[in-house]
């Protein structure tokens, strides 16, 4: 734990390993929450379907 | 002294939409007409708000939730606690976490933002309301490291003493006093997020939720937008 963490670098990018596994990671969650389908509500007005009530 | 009007039948309300004769119909005037209840707490929301997108948002809010009973708790029983009480330890974890939360959830929300461009439609102030919130975050976060009262604390404090000077701002934001900082971090920027997390949601609530960009408004498909949930 009181390791100095690896760094990877490339020409002027420097990043630690747990910073890339961090970002990634989010990348990763960002990308499923926009193709995972989402549970259906009652409270979601579908396309055609009046609010009016 | 007897005086007419204190006897006088009471005059009837004035009618909400009344000319304003007083600051007070005035405000209530313009709270009336600006938040309407129906889309403060709404209980229809449009179709496109069903994607794990939209979750992001809430999810930073529940880390500042978070953040902030942890924080209370810390504040009350002070770094001796936090540093050598398993149980203050668990909370210091509890609010370091939850930061790690906030900030994660508050990047995946901007990032959905970004992308639906969700300041179109009358949303900028909505918008420029959140950067604010994410600047003063960076800063709150910022003080909270150095306001650990350790090592750890004084190393980020002593490296960031050359940034601040600077930068210029070492005269009045010095990092390595403790108390304007710790200040700072418990009391000023905690108001200021959390007011300005308070105005980006009413925001939220009285424009409504942002249009797919495909989605063009007078088609059939609800929108949200035309009439209060």
């Amino acid at each position: 734990m009181d390791a100095p963490a690896t760094y990877l670098s490339w020409n002027f990018i420097l990043i630690s390993i747990p910073n890339l596994i961090v970002i990634v990671g989010m990348i990763v969650v960002f990308a499923v929450a926009l193709i995972a389908p989402f549970p259906k509500h009652a409270e979601i007005v579908e396309p055609g379907e009046s609010r009016d009530d | 002294m007897t005086d007419a009007k204190a006897t006088a039948p009471a005059a009837p309300a004035a009618p909400a939409t009344a000319e304003p004769s007083s600051w007070t119909l005035s405000i209530r005037n313009r709270l009336e007409r600006g938040l309407p209840l129906a889309h403060l707490l709404p209980d229809r929301q449009p179709f496109y708000v069903g994607s794990w997108v939209y979750i992001f948002g809430v999810l930073a809010i529940g880390g500042l939730i978070w953040i902030m009973l942890s924080g209370c708790l810390l504040a009350f029983f002070g770094p001796q606690w936090w540093h050598q009480s398993s149980t203050g330890r668990f909370v210091n974890s509890i609010h370091l976490w939850s930061v790690q939360v906030f900030f994660i959830s508050m990047v995946l929300h901007l990032w959905g933002q970004y992308f639906m461009a969700s300041w179109r439609d009358g949303r900028a102030k909505t918008w420029m309301i959140g950067v604010v919130i994410f600047a003063f975050s960076i800063i709150a976060a910022f003080t909270g490291f150095i306001s650990q009262q350790n090592f750890d604390g004084q190393w980020i404090a002593i490296n960031a003493k050359d940034a601040t000077n600077a930068g210029g701002v070492g005269s009045f934001f010095n990092v390595l006093n403790f108390g304007q900082m710790y200040g700072l971090h418990i009391v000023l920027l905690p108001l200021m997020v959390l007011t300005l997390v308070a105005a980006h949601i009413v925001m939220v609530r009285i424009k409504g939720v942002v249009r797919p960009i495909e989605h063009k408004q007078g088609s059939a498909q609800p929108t949200g937008e035309e009439k209060p949930a």
